[in-house]
């Protein structure tokens, strides 16, 4: 599904290289974590991926499905089916949840040469999703993430990504800011996501996710790299010791 | 009428024509609103309609003048309309009155020239709560037209009036509106200036309210080569609110764009609220002006008093001029303003395109995003759709 080689990223402003060889490969309907030090380049991965400008690509290459993603707009990467649950969610006053939802799926069908989603039809789609995430519908009115909690943001991220059903999810510290319960619906949410033809990439902190979210692989990103792969036991060493030891491993 | 003409004259003839030396007129030149010759400005024609949806009484002006055959016969239970010209008693001695007291404390010379020379304008008394809207629609004809209009609107205690104004009076346009807004009273007011991308336009609302009353009016430009939208507003009963706002779009590829929002409101009685919403979004080389203030009185306790005005920079050949205003010579009150000139948030533009919306479409939906807080200013759900219907026609008009 994923198949990422040897990325080098900069920032284009400034001299600072950020990943220095990113090596990564998730199979399709797998689920891979990312976890590793702050600031060891694990966001940058996640938004030179999606398209974000103010990177520069040095190095490397990243593809989705056999396409190059890299010479892709952020909004074809999403009509190829790429999707980034943000560690910040932003917000946009002004504009209604269930407009910007609406608008984002319309135009990735029309991306696709599908014709639009009747209003009907979405807004089944819609309550149905956010029902099992407990998005009630005055979350749905309001404008998007605008007065949400910390964690009405996090579960808000994989309504869309629930309602866009993308084919790769990369979801960027979505555990973290919530409480043990949103924790549950939100890989709930992800779980019930999970098919043959769909891979994640889970970015996190914690093993507590990991343990609500099976993963396949565990990858340690470090200093802009990938340090260590292994299987979910590799999250437990993590939670138990630290970074210190694989840190102190590689160098 | 005349006499009111005649005092108006004299006014002008006193204070003399504004140019680029007064201070709120220092960007903004006045010069070709006062010029005898009117620049040509080609009639735009085939504008959709708009609030056609709703049931009105609509009166039409075409180049400034009355046109009886276009309008609807001006019969609505609980207001009486008349012409400038025929004014009942009532209006005899209240026309030219709020605009003549607005000379103060600064002096307003296309407004006197107004009352002095208007073309033409409609008396309205509302004595109860109107059933549906007024709609004074305006049309231009001639690449020439000079249109001078004058309203005088006086809603007695308890009335309660919407108003539309809505197009482009002629290829240059003085209007001028007093509104006398009665205790108790609501007047709401909601004008979608015209298409004509040539057109030059100064308009003055000049405004008195009264005790519980409340004083609304929303304005959207979105053409025009020079438009200068100014309010005076006078709170003189306690618990009074007045809200104005403002939404401006402007692309200077079409033709010139220079858009001027001059709002004074005064709070002269205890516990008012009032509000100053003012949004341009401005493309190509368009300037946007907003000089807004707000003057409390010694002894107006308790004033809520408001003011942001923002700029949103399609690109960086813009300019946005602010000059924001607080006089306060009450001890118990609170007062605030803000001015921000910024670019479209490149954070939530990826965020939109991350999840699919194409670049343009995401620009035109921080657009929207940026006007919300001045299209919220609209209480009416049905005309705040059209006035959005409007926003995005414009959007779609100007991408890439
Ligand atoms: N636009 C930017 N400008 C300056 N520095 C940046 C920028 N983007 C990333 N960096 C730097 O690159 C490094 C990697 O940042 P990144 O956000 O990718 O880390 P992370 O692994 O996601 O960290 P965390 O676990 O704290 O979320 C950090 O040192 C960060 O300060
Ligand atoms: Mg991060």
């Amino acid at each position: 599904m994923l198949k990422i080689k040897d990325l080098h990223v900069k920032l284009q402003d400034e001299e600072k290289v950020i990943l220095k060889g990113v090596d990564l490969e998730v199979a399709t309907g797998q689920v891979h974590a990312i976890m590793g030090p702050n600031g060891s380049g694990k966001s940058t991965l996640s938004y030179v991926l999606s398209g974000r400008e103010g990177y520069e690509v040095t190095a490397g290459s990243a593809t989705l499905q056999g396409q190059d993603l890299l010479v892709l707009d952020p909004e074809e990467r999403a009509a190829a089916g790429l999707f980034l649950a943000f560690q910040y969610p932003v917000e946009i006053p002004g504009v209604g949840n269930m407009v910007f939802l609406r608008t984002a799926v319309n135009a990735q069908r029309k991306a696709r040469g599908e014709d639009e989603i009747s209003a009907t039809d979405f807004l089944k789609l819609v309550r149905e999703k956010a029902k099992t995430l407990k998005i009630d519908a005055d979350m749905l009115k309001r404008p998007v993430n605008v007065g949400f909690s910390g964690g009405e943001k996090k579960r808000n991220e994989i309504l869309q990504m629930a309602v866009l059903e993308p084919r790769m999810c990369i979801l960027d510290e979505t555990d973290s800011g919530l409480d043990v319960d949103a924790m549950k619906l939100v890989a709930d949410g992800v779980n019930a996501l999970r098919d043959a033809g769909r891979s994640f990439l889970v970015i996190t902190h914690y093993q507590r996710l990991l343990d609500h979210i099976a993963p396949d692989v565990v990858h340690i990103m470090a200093d802009g790299r990938i340090v260590r792969s292994g299987g979910p036991e590799l999250a437990l060493e993590v939670e138990k010791n630290g970074y210190a030891d694989i840190l102190a491993e590689v160098r | 009428m005349q006499a009111v003409r005649t005092a108006a004259a004299a006014r002008l003839a006193e204070m003399g024509w504004p140019t680029r030396r007064d201070e709120y007129w220092r960007w903004t030149d006045p010069a070709t609103f006062a010029a005898e010759e009117v620049p040509e400005s080609e009639a735009f024609r085939v504008e959709r309609p708009i609030f056609s949806g709703m049931d009105k009484l609509r009166l039409v002006f075409t180049d400034g003048v009355f046109d009886a055959a276009a309008s609807d016969d001006a019969a609505l239970a609980g207001v009486e309309i008349s012409r400038l010209a025929n004014a009942p008693k009532w209006a005899v001695d209240a026309v030219g009155s709020l605009e003549a007291a607005g000379q103060k404390p600064v002096r307003r010379p296309l407004a006197a020239l107004n009352t002095a020379r208007a073309t033409d304008g409609i008396l309205v008394r509302v004595t109860g709560r109107a059933t549906k809207p007024l709609h004074i629609s305006y049309r231009q004809s001639s690449n020439t037209s000079d249109a001078i209009l004058h309203h005088y609107i006086k809603l007695e205690p308890g009335a309660e009036l919407t108003l539309l104004e809505t197009g482009t009076a002629g290829a240059r346009a003085n209007l001028v509106m007093e509104v006398d807004v009665g205790e108790g009273a609501r007047f709401h007011h909601i004008r979608p200036q015209g298409r004509s991308v040539g057109h030059r336009v100064v308009s003055a609302i000049f405004a008195r309210v009264g005790a519980q009353a409340v004083f609304k009016s929303f304005t959207l430009s979105m053409n025009g080569r020079l438009t200068r939208n100014e309010a005076m507003i006078e709170i003189v009963g306690d618990n009074a609110v007045a809200h104005i706002a403002g939404a401006a779009l402007g692309d200077g590829a079409d033709d010139d764009f220079h858009h001027d929002d001059t709002v004074f409101i005064t709070h002269g009685a205890v516990g008012c609220e009032s509000r100053q919403v003012f949004k341009k979004v401005l493309r190509h080389g368009a300037v946007g002006v907003f000089q807004g203030k707000i003057l409390v009185r010694n002894g107006a306790q308790k004033t809520d008093g408001y003011q942001i005005s923002q700029a949103l920079m399609l690109d960086d050949s813009c300019q946005f001029l602010a000059k924001p205003e607080l006089e306060i010579y009450a001890d118990d009150v609170k007062c605030s303003h803000g001015s921000t000139t910024g670019a479209i948030d490149e954070t939530a533009l990826f965020y939109l395109r991350s999840r699919g919306v194409p670049r343009e479409e995401a620009v035109a939906l921080l657009v929207l995003s940026f006007l919300a807080d001045a299209i919220a200013e609209i209480d009416d759900e049905t005309i705040a759709a059209d006035i959005l219907a409007r926003l995005e026609e414009w959007l779609a008009r100007h991408r890439g």
